[in-house]
């Protein structure tokens, strides 16, 4: 069974259609990266996975069963999202940001539980944020920051973490700090994770599944390998380029071409 | 555990100021004459009958007043993501002062009773209307969409208001005077209504501290956590209103209370709403009694509006924030 699935999923702001009629399986326990150029559909598609996005027509299904048709509490705990660039309230200390995770399994009755603090403290330690617990986000670096934004939805304990652009703005050393930490989390606790990137190089790297979005619809998916070459790119991004392996990790690494021709 | 202690004493100082707030004013009347007033009232003490009378309602309303404008500031900062909101910004001050002046010059009516009323109406219909404009068609979750529809209602309300003065200014004086924010001329039993209004919200609003926390965190983060962040919205939206609406009517539009209180108490006490309303109930009420006071004997043997007292405290703390990036820590 997939994780998340569509079912002829059409998506659009007013009149303007943006995803249409749209079947797609993701994979259970992957690292999923979904990828096109700006304005092709990514995030919208990516909101909808998490229902804050209603379809025009057709179904996303979360682990096989309607997202629109399940109180919402109840996807919150089989769901994580993390929209793009959040911005914490003002003042707010990383305890009390990751301990907003916890919302799902609260009610009138059941307040603040013993197993709600395990849960923070595993978060914190698992994004190695324990030192900086007391301290206001806005206060963090932008990798910090991001990666307490992380924990909250780890505290949210979900099967399923989708992400969009969590590296946006972030220097090169952070990027690859947050994407590390995604890939152990996948890799550690077998969480599926589904993101947004724009980086071509660290998508392909930490991608099991890709999928390429352009003109309303999946252009291709599948393992990096297979179908990152020349003519998806030139396709997709309208960008001449070259494709060669990854001299270290193997991966494809797209060099793309400016005005100049290469030498 | 601090901040428990901070609220403690938060709460004591409200208390004294209220027992001094029965002492103050043209004649002083000491504490303890003033505590036996309250427990044994003397029908012939002039004293007493002072106390009762006159100061114990303006206490009790500058507590409720003030408190309601500093927790309706909490929960508008909270519903629209920013920090320079206040409780105004849903028209409400404006809506208020154009219906009193629209009926009062059409039906002529003098009785402060009538005038409450009518400043609630007209409080209710503006913040009903923002939020009508702000949330319609799509992409209705932003905030933002309410600070400007909140701004366009001030202006029409505002310019509604002046036409009307412009056009019949005669027997209006009275009605001005109290808008411009007043704790004078107000019996208890006028005002028992909305007073239970008020501590109705007030109480709400503190049941729904842990959801504001939610919100206040972006409403695609609270939709994502599984929160029904749309009733949640129209809940605090009609807690603002009630809260803001209920003091317009009884008070007239004081400034600054709603704006200020909540990044004091921020700083002070908490971030987090639980512990952060009712801190703001308490300070607020503090501070509308502290400048109340004030404006008992500033010019004696005359009286300045309140309104204008929390102008002029509120109005340099404002500048400080503005000039502070409204940063914490």
């Amino acid at each position: 069974m997939s994780a998340i699935a569509s079912r002829g999923l059409t998506l659009g702001y007013q009149r303007q259609t943006i995803i249409e009629g749209l079947d797609i399986e993701l994979p259970y326990g992957e690292v999923s990266v979904l990828i096109g150029g700006n304005g092709c559909g990514k995030s919208t598609l990516l909101k909808s996975f998490a229902r804050l996005l209603k379809p025009v027509q057709g179904v996303v299904l979360l682990n096989g069963a309607d997202i629109q048709q399940k109180p919402t509490a109840v996807v919150a705990r089989e769901l994580a999202i993390l929209p793009q660039m959040p911005v914490a309230p003002e003042g707010i200390s990383v305890r009390q940001l990751v301990s907003l995770g916890r919302y799902p399994y609260q009610n009138w009755m059941q307040q603040w539980s013993s197993e709600d603090e395990a849960m923070v403290a595993r978060a914190l330690a698992r994004t190695g944020l324990e030192a900086l617990a007391e301290r206001p986000v806005d206060s963090l670096s932008g990798g910090q920051r991001q990666r307490a934004w992380i924990a909250m939805t780890l505290a949210q304990d979900t099967g399923i973490v989708l992400l969009d652009e969590p590296t946006t703005f972030l220097d090169l050393a952070y990027q690859i700090e947050v994407l590390d930490l995604l890939r152990e989390l996948n890799r550690g606790e077998g969480k599926t994770i589904i993101m947004v990137l724009h980086d071509l190089n660290l998508a392909c790297r930490y991608a099991d599944h890709m999928v390429a979005v352009h003109q309303r619809t999946v252009f291709a998916q599948g393992r990096p390998d297979d179908i990152l070459t020349e003519a998806l790119v030139k396709t997709v991004f309208d960008l001449d380029c070259r494709v060669i392996p990854d001299p270290f990790f193997g991966t494809p690494l797209c060099i793309p071409f400016g005005r100049e021709a290469p030498p | 555990m601090s901040d428990a202690r901070t609220l403690s004493i938060a709460a004591v100082l409200l208390l004294c100021c209220g027992v001094l707030s029965l002492s103050f004013g043209a004649s002083w009347i000491p504490p303890s004459e003033a505590m036996i007033a309250l427990v044994r009232p003397d029908g012939m003490n002039l004293d007493h009958i002072l106390v009762n009378s006159t100061r114990l309602p303006r206490t009790l309303l500058a507590i409720v007043v003030g408190a309601c404008l500093a927790v309706a500031g909490a929960l508008m900062q909270a519903l629209t993501r920013n920090p320079l909101a206040s409780p105004g910004l849903f028209g409400i001050n404006a809506g208020a002062a154009f219906c009193l002046i629209l009926f009062t010059s059409v039906f002529s009516l003098s009785s402060p009773e009538q005038w409450l009323w009518c400043a609630f109406l007209g409080a209710a219909i503006a913040g009903g209307l923002v939020w009508l404009i702000g949330n319609a068609g799509q992409g209705s979750l932003s905030p933002l969409r309410i600070v400007l529809a909140g701004a366009a209602m001030t202006a029409m309300f505002s310019a509604f208001s002046q036409a009307l003065l412009v056009i019949n200014q005669d027997g209006l004086d009275t009605v001005l005077f109290w808008l411009a924010g007043s704790l004078t001329e107000r019996s208890l039993s006028t005002a028992a209504p909305l007073l239970i209004c008020s501590a109705i919200a007030l109480g709400g609003a503190w049941l729904l501290a842990g959801q504001v926390n939610v919100l206040n965190a972006g409403v695609q983060i609270a939709v994502g956590l599984g929160q029904r962040t749309g009733w949640i919205r129209l809940l605090i939206s009609v807690l603002v209103v009630a809260l803001a609406g209920s003091a317009v009517a009884l008070a007239g539009s004081i400034g600054f209370i709603g704006l200020v209180v909540p990044h004091m108490v921020r700083r002070l006490l908490s971030v987090d709403h639980r512990w952060l309303l009712p801190g703001c109930a308490l300070v607020g009420a503090t501070l509308l009694l502290l400048a109340d006071m004030l404006a008992r004997v500033v010019i004696l043997p005359q009286e300045v509006p309140v309104g204008v007292m929390t102008a002029v405290f509120g109005a340099p703390f404002f500048i400080a924030l503005v000039r502070r990036g409204g940063r914490y820590g």
